[in-house]
């Protein structure tokens, strides 16, 4: 059970963050996608800036290991572009108009709102629908 | 200490929140080498529930090899919790003039303290079905493309990834399409 006490405090930095970004409201993401506030803009660059920098020390470093001492991957997203683009525009659908991608939903269903359980429960169903779709899909 | 419980009421600055939000692609990669995503979650649930006699060749593998991400969104909920509910902002969200006056424009009141409006949100059968109905997309769009925003546009773009920039434009220009066309459209 230790062993995943790390995984509970960074997921729950995380969802804490994501509500302290107001990354979670759906007002801020129309302001986004509507270029009205730099403000989400620079917590996804900043972001992806704070990552590079991290992922480059790990690569640099001499001593490539976990805590635990399995050694380090970066990780390598499978070739494609059909699948990336089809499934980000449809994701991007979503996003659009219901304001919360996967990490604020879960963040928003720990506040109790039952509009975020409902876009769980869309998403899961939407989930299961690929899964059963995805051979007949271009990829 | 008061100006410490401030501190954790207040909205935080994006560059406060971004780079914590950063960390987590080297924190993962160090605590078990591990890749941040979220939306993977969605699989391994619907691996967990899927009835044997429907089984999906996609959801038929050992999902308690991933525990280890379903505790992290078990603490994405507990932070959204501590940070929604126990040390909630007591000001409703400071959105700019041009942003108040679009909304206006389609009819959402001045926002309070909630996340998201209260004409999309509350529970009534319209609005459940109308946020279901959208889930479906996110959750049946984020699989397709192997991720979501943290995933690909955090993690991937992080560690130089093709296809998540492919990913990572399709999300913004399904995003721009909807939040400017579907939007005003359905919502007001």
């Amino acid at each position: 059970m230790t062993r995943y006490l790390p995984y509970l405090l960074a997921g729950t930095l995380f969802g804490f963050v994501l509500v302290k970004a107001e990354a979670a409201s759906w007002y801020r993401i129309q302001e986004m996608f509507h270029f009205q506030n730099f403000h989400l803009f620079g917590v996804m660059l900043s972001a992806i800036a704070c990552g590079f920098i991290g992922v480059q020390m790990i690569k640099r470093s001499r001593q490539r290991e976990t805590l635990d001492g399995q050694p380090i991957a970066i990780p390598e997203k499978p070739a494609g572009r059909k699948n990336y683009i089809y499934g980000g525009l449809t994701f991007g659908l979503g996003w659009g108009v219901v304001g919360l991608c996967p990490g604020p939903v879960f963040a928003l269903v720990g506040t109790g709102s039952i509009g975020a359980i409902a876009v769980l429960a869309g998403a899961l169903h939407g989930t299961w629908l690929y899964g059963a779709l995805k051979d007949k899909l271009p990829h | 200490m008061e100006t410490l419980l401030a501190g954790l009421r207040a909205p935080w600055p994006w560059y406060v929140a971004g780079p914590l939000i950063g960390l987590m692609v080297p924190l993962m990669l160090l605590i078990g080498n591990r890749s941040f995503g979220i939306s993977s979650n969605l699989r391994h649930l619907c691996a967990i529930t899927q009835p044997r006699q429907v089984a999906v060749d996609f959801f038929r593998y050992d999902w308690k090899e991933h525990t280890w991400s379903l505790v992290f969104v078990i603490g994405t909920m507990l932070g959204g919790y501590l940070a929604g509910v126990v040390f909630a902002n007591p000001q409703p969200v400071q959105l700019t003039p041009a942003a108040l006056a679009m909304l206006q424009s389609w009819g959402f009141a001045v926002p309070g303290r909630e996340f998201a409006p209260p004409e999309l949100f509350d529970p009534n059968v319209r609005n459940l079905t109308f946020l279901f109905a959208a889930g479906v997309l996110v959750g049946f769009g984020t699989r397709y493309a192997g991720g979501c925003t943290s995933g690909h546009a955090i993690t991937g773009l992080s560690t130089l990834q093709l296809g998540s920039l492919y990913a990572v434009l399709g999300i913004f220009a399904g995003g721009l399409f909807s939040s400017w066309v579907l939007a005003p459209l359905l919502l007001r």
